[in-house]
């Protein structure tokens, strides 16, 4: 095991490399870019743009450019903001703590609806509250989550004006768990609502094929109750493969969901990338790209190692 | 010579094939043929098919359909509400919005079937090469795949789209080409396991080259799941399609595409919902419909379930 986790360790460099090389070259490639907006702008010179561009670091070569900011990224500095001025790694410090909050929120909620929807719907198969589970799995499966988003809004802070229909917090007023408690249960339900259905679908088939096989016959057959039956059998076999799909999630937990950030103005790392991304901050983009794509390598990791560890079937060589 | 024709094998065993009722004379149906007999009981999956047919043909004869332009506005009738003359109401400059919807829909469908035409070709190419060669191939391929995976999608998604416009053509290649890896994976281990079978053997021994082995045997026997897949792929494309326009970045105005419907309408929400409601509503069906349909096929094609056993 030792010996596969230090070359998956070893491989994940590479790769990571490679990523952030493609999306440097993606990202000097874009037609925009920060010093778009002053052409033709008859306030500034040319060599007004021509300086700017040297301070930025534009005008050497694209491959001087990377090993500039890979040199930089490595010891710790990640560049300034092109559009802020403040430090890449400040900014995203700033933001992640947000993003981490919503989505962990968002996961566990998912969850908790997930679980005990998708063990009585295989314990219950063709019942109505199976049907209805496995109707409610396809629908919310089917919506988009912006859709979901702005009807809850619509409802919810436009209609009935419960709930706020944006930010983190009401401005001014000091900290009170209950106040942003109300921001959160917006996006929390719109994320949570989207991550529940593919869970229960998951969780359920697995433990549908878990139930069919002979040990949980056995179990039963020495009279063990089902409640227990699912407990210590059907239930921890069904949920290998689950918490493999969950590892492999838990990188948006950091990139965020973009989308539902932007609806309810969530001050978080989706939201980051895409203002950004709408200002060509290349410092910026760089700096998410990276944290986000070695997340998911290392999570992809973690999660065949966890997966290794849960089921005893699984040996790597 | 012959290269292997006459040797095509059913898809893996037999249950259905042997269940399926022979009278004197008459041939065991074909694969194909059982598998349309399954999906035929999944009633859901049957309406979804239904429905799709409908969406295709209401938004392919549109101009039949509707008396109205998808593009002209009407700035005396601005946000109206669904009537006789406007069955689903106006926009913000007056256009109708059923008319929209559907010149909208050929839009959002066309982005949907033809991005995951697109990845499922892609995907099958590489998982077939890496599944039948193996070595170096299989190991270079994957690696390759194993690369696209660890691009965060979303944030490639948009940057992509910024960056190459934001035409309809654009939008259809970055959707398709960031959707195959998980069809590769599945052909390639479809492969690995097919190209085992003494059929493959078979086709060698009689002078089959690899290029005719590969199409013409293995990957017919490959189908089901990447037909699934496909049909999965498709609503998958459709909500991306719309979530991209619905950020600005997908299919751009005038040109009309359910998502960037619905980002028109989000000003619009209080005092005119209904134009947030049918886009959403569209989008919706349609998905729920590919994903139903997805099921049913997936039920229908997989030939380790008995010909008897219910619906999952």
């Amino acid at each position: 095991m030792t010996g596969y986790l230090l070359r998956r360790l070893l491989q994940a460099v590479p790769l990571l490399l490679g990523i952030t090389v493609v999306v440097f070259v993606l990202l000097r490639a874009t037609p925009g870019g920060p010093l778009s907006g002053y052409e033709g702008d008859p306030g500034i010179t040319a060599e007004d743009v021509a300086r700017l561009r040297q301070q930025m670091g534009l005008d050497v070569p694209t491959p001087v450019q990377y090993v500039r900011w890979l040199g930089a990224f490595l010891r710790g500095d990640w560049g300034w903001s092109l559009v802020t001025r403040r430090p890449v790694l400040e900014m995203i410090a700033e933001r992640l703590p947000n993003t981490l909050l919503l989505m962990s929120v968002a996961f566990a909620v998912s969850l908790l609806l997930a679980i005990p929807l998708a063990v009585v719907s295989a314990t219950r198969q063709y019942s109505l509250f199976d049907h209805a589970a496995t109707l409610f799995a396809f629908v919310g499966n089917s919506l988009p989550t912006f859709w979901i988003g702005l009807m809850l809004v619509m409802i919810f802070s436009v209609g009935l004006r419960w709930l706020p229909a944006g930010g983190m917090y009401t401005l001014g007023e000091p900290f009170s768990v209950a106040d942003r408690l109300r921001y959160l249960i917006l996006p929390v339900t719109t994320l949570a609502l989207s991550a529940a259905t593919q869970h229960t679908r998951y969780l359920r088939s697995s433990l549908l094929d878990v139930i069919g096989q002979d040990y949980v016959r056995t179990a039963y057959s020495k009279g063990m109750r089902e409640r227990d039956v699912v407990r210590s059998h059907a239930f921890k076999n069904a949920a290998i493969p689950l918490v493999t799909v969950i590892a492999l999630e838990l990188p948006l937990l950091f990139s965020g969901a973009l989308i539902t950030e932007t609806i309810f103005a969530w001050p978080g790392m989706g939201r980051l990338f895409w203002e950004a991304a709408g200002r060509v901050d290349y410092p910026v983009l760089m700096g998410i790209f990276t944290v986000a794509a070695g997340l998911v390598i290392l999570f992809n990791l973690v999660a065949d190692v966890v997966y290794a560890r849960m089921d005893p079937r699984i040996a790597y060589r | 010579m012959s290269s292997g024709d006459a040797i095509s094998p059913p898809l893996a065993p037999a249950p259905a094939v042997a269940a399926a009722p022979v009278a004197a004379g008459r041939r065991p149906r074909g694969v194909w043929a059982i598998a349309w007999e399954r999906f035929r009981r999944h009633r859901l999956a049957l309406a979804g098919l239904g429905v799709i047919a409908l969406l295709v043909v209401l938004t392919l004869f549109a101009p039949l359909i509707s008396p109205y332009e998808p593009n002209a506005t009407d700035l005396g009738s601005m946000l109206e509400g669904p009537s006789r003359a406007h069955p689903m109401g106006t926009d913000e400059l007056g256009r109708d919005l059923f008319t929209r919807i559907l010149y909208g829909g050929r839009v959002s469908l066309a982005v949907g079937f033809l991005a995951v035409a697109l990845s499922v070709t892609i995907g099958t190419a590489v998982g077939a090469l890496a599944g039948y060669f193996g070595g170096w191939l299989d190991n270079g391929l994957m690696r390759f795949v194993d690369f696209m995976l660890c691009l965060p999608t979303i944030f490639v998604l948009i940057l992509l789209a910024t960056l190459f416009g934001t035409n309809p053509v654009t939008i259809v290649v970055v959707i398709g080409g960031l959707r195959w890896m998980g069809t590769s994976r599945l052909v390639r281990g479809s492969f690995l396991s097919l190209r085992e079978r003494e059929f493959v053997e078979a086709a060698r021994c009689l002078g089959a080259g690899s290029g005719r082995i590969i199409l013409r045997h293995i990957l017919p026997n490959s189908a089901g799941p990447i037909i699934v897949a496909a049909t999965l792929g498709v609503a998958g494309a459709i909500l991306t399609e719309s979530s991209l326009s619905y950020l600005g970045l997908g299919i751009q105005p005038p040109m009309a595409s359910w998502g960037n419907m619905l980002r028109n309408a989000q000003s619009q929400l209080v005092r005119a919902p209904w134009t947030a409601i049918f886009p959403g509503l569209m989008i919706f069906v349609t998905v729920l419909a590919m994903n139903y349909v997805g099921d049913g096929l997936r039920d229908a094609l997989d030939p380790r379930k008995s010909e008897g056993s219910a619906r999952r």
